[in-house]
């Protein structure tokens, strides 16, 4: 009785989950069997693993959702930790959070005239006497503005873990004789690592789609798997090619899920 | 008399305009259990955390084997801390938690493994040691906390409530088993309680505090016996409190009687307040009552009956007594002149201690005279 109303309380939820991620998931597994023709195969399969082309997109791909998320990291780990320590660290979070509730495509456009031949960066660049720079459509910049899109989103994880960091333990540690940096190195980084695993997860696996940012700030230079599913698509036509670049790509993030995941790990790690 | 290991002296802490420590003195020698005692939010805790250097102290100094030691930080104190959560590590095993204090010092591997292992068998976990700290109960992780902070082979152990999460039987054992350890390791304890219980069990001297003041000091016994005003008296085991009068030096009246007391230095006619604990109250039969009273209710506890009854004019007394009696019934009730207790109205520890002081050494001459 009462496990049958529940299970309606998850309808409408369950419904979307079936309609726009269980059935475009399938579909996408399916498409992936079948070549121009309409003719089932598993060649979509072997031209991918067998085109250099397809593999260099693919570490292209993963070198620099890897780059993005690293920069990010570096970032937004001293950030948080810095806020953390703030007296009105609501209001700066919020700061934080403001940018995300831009479209990505105008921060994308306010970049495009920050960067461009006589942009912002440029004019300041001639004011110091270095001179106009090439800035738009460099793997560079491309970097920059993925990096300062994402950001938020690892911030506010590892925010949240220092956040839930029991402010005893940072008193025991220095109880015990540990300096600042020993207590952080020894305590709290290891505490707050499943922060910066949930935003390396949130950083990381859009990283590895991003396709709007590849062409308006990096020129199209650097090719993504999300590029190349978009061009498929759209241009070439060839819907299971793009899907077989799906399921690789929803393989990659199974895999990073797995990697970043909770693993209940038995007590301390040996060192 | 040891010399004092921890002192405070004229510490003073506030927040913004909250004073949560006014004039705090205490001295603390070396090898004793005490204990500060008091209500939750009365400053105990902050005491605790100033000694730890947690927390800086508005004004005044905290002193280490007489050495102020205000800006030392809390990693370069020696005294250790076992906290009211624990704070166990939960990314480490139980022996990389004891542990983790003296490889930050780089003692050598192989004495660390002999000081942890040494740690664990005094708190009775020598086997745990690969334990994940997840995997202990309540106690067990307990006893961690104490055996991390032991092995440091601190002066001072700071104890921050460390039994107000265990359930009562497991508390009463780590009562005897915390008093044990401090006999042993011979460390000074600084145990902070909200339990009168607690205290009284296994303190050496107890400072009961109120409102970020320090109102009374002294061995269990003398505080229970001779509260210095209302507050500790209510707050340390269970009391009658009266109003009353003194009349004369050893002579008090209240109830509508006079009776002989064992308190004097107090001027005549001077409104006082009576304490008599109920197990220090005897039933009897009407003829030798001092006072008589109507049993309202009865509770039978176990080892005791306790009774609620209220006296002719209208006082509701508290008595524990072996014997049951009957609801409704009026009845006699007799105490001694000693189980009398007088306080004075704002009377302060030193003033108190020292009419103490007079009229004990009266009563000394009269033993003389005798």
């Amino acid at each position: 009785m009462t496990k049958r109303r529940t299970w309606t309380y998850f309808l409408p939820y369950g419904l979307w989950l079936a309609l726009f991620v269980i059935a475009p998931v399938a579909l996408i597994v399916y498409q992936s069997f079948f070549d121009l023709g309409h003719h089932f195969t598993f060649s979509n399969y072997s031209t991918y693993f067998q085109s250099a082309t397809y593999l260099k997109m693919t570490a292209n791909s993963v070198w620099y959702a890897f780059l993005i998320t690293l920069f990010t990291g570096l970032i937004s780990y001293p950030t948080a930790y810095f806020i953390h320590q703030l007296k009105h660290r609501q209001f700066w979070l919020l700061l934080v959070i403001l940018p995300t509730w831009i479209n990505i495509l105008l921060k994308a456009y306010a970049f495009i005239g920050i960067f461009s031949q006589a942009g912002l960066a440029n004019q300041f660049l001639t004011f110091i006497g270095i001179g106009p720079q090439q800035i738009l459509f460099t793997n560079a910049s491309f970097i920059f503005v993925a990096t300062y899109i994402q950001i938020p989103f690892m911030i506010l994880p590892i925010y949240n873990a220092l956040d839930d960091l029991n402010p005893a333990f940072v008193n025991a540690s220095r109880d015990l004789g540990a300096s600042n940096w020993q207590t952080f190195r020894h305590v709290i980084f290891p505490l707050t690592l499943p922060g910066v695993k949930a935003g390396v997860q949130a950083v990381f696996i859009p990283s590895l789609s991003l396709f709007m940012l590849t062409r308006l700030i990096g020129g199209n230079k650097v090719i993504t798997l999300g590029t190349a599913i978009e061009e498929h698509f759209l241009t070439t036509m060839n819907w299971g090619m793009g899907s077989t670049i799906g399921v690789v790509l929803i393989i990659a993030m199974i895999i990073v899920m797995l990697l970043t995941g909770d693993q209940k790990s038995k007590g301390g790690t040996p060192r | 008399m040891t010399e004092p290991i921890i002192t405070l002296r004229n510490v003073t802490k506030r927040y913004d305009s909250h004073t949560i420590l006014k004039n705090i003195n205490l001295t603390l020698e070396s090898g004793k259990f005490y204990t500060l005692l008091g209500p939750s939010g009365c400053g105990k805790t902050t005491i605790l955390r100033a000694i730890a250097g947690f927390m800086q102290v508005s004004e005044g100094d905290v002193l280490f084997a007489g050495k102020r030691i205000n800006e030392v930080p809390a990693n370069k104190r020696n005294v250790n801390t076992v906290f009211q959560d624990y704070a166990l590590f939960p990314h480490m095993t139980v022996a990389e938690n004891v542990a983790f204090g003296l490889t930050l010092k780089k003692v050598a591997k192989d004495e660390i493994a002999q000081r942890v292992a040494q740690a664990l068998k005094l708190v009775q976990l020598a086997d745990y040691g690969d334990r994940a700290i997840s995997e202990l109960s309540g106690g067990q992780q307990q006893r961690i906390a104490i055996a991390r902070a032991i092995v440091m082979a601190p002066k001072v152990l700071l104890l921050d409530e460390p039994l107000s999460a265990l359930d009562a039987k497991l508390r009463r054992q780590m009562q005897y088993e915390l008093r044990d350890l401090q006999q042993r390791l011979g460390i000074t304890f600084l145990f902070v309680t909200h339990d009168q219980e607690e205290a009284l069990a296994m303190s050496d001297e107890i400072f009961v505090m109120n409102q970020g003041e320090i109102l009374q000091s002294g061995s269990p016994v003398d505080i229970y016996d001779e509260p210095i005003n209302h507050f500790v008296a209510n707050f340390i085991g269970e009391s009658n409190i009266l109003p009353a009068k003194m009349i004369a030096d050893f002579q008090v009246a209240f109830g509508g009687h006079q009776f002989e007391c064992a308190d004097a230095g107090i001027p005549d006619n001077e409104p006082v307040e009576v304490v008599i604990r109920p197990e220090d109250l005897t039933l009897t039969t009407l003829d030798q009552a001092k006072l008589t009273v109507t049993i309202d209710t009865q509770l039978f506890r176990g080892d005791y009956y306790e009774i609620a009854a209220t006296d002719n004019l209208g006082n509701a007394w508290l008595i524990h007594s072996v014997n049951p009696a009957e609801d409704g019934e009026t009845i006699g009730i007799t105490f001694r002149p000693q189980d009398l207790h007088v306080m004075r109205f704002g009377e302060k520890e030193a003033e108190f201690d020292a009419r103490l002081e007079t009229y004990e050494e009266l009563e000394d001459d009269d033993v003389d005279e005798t």
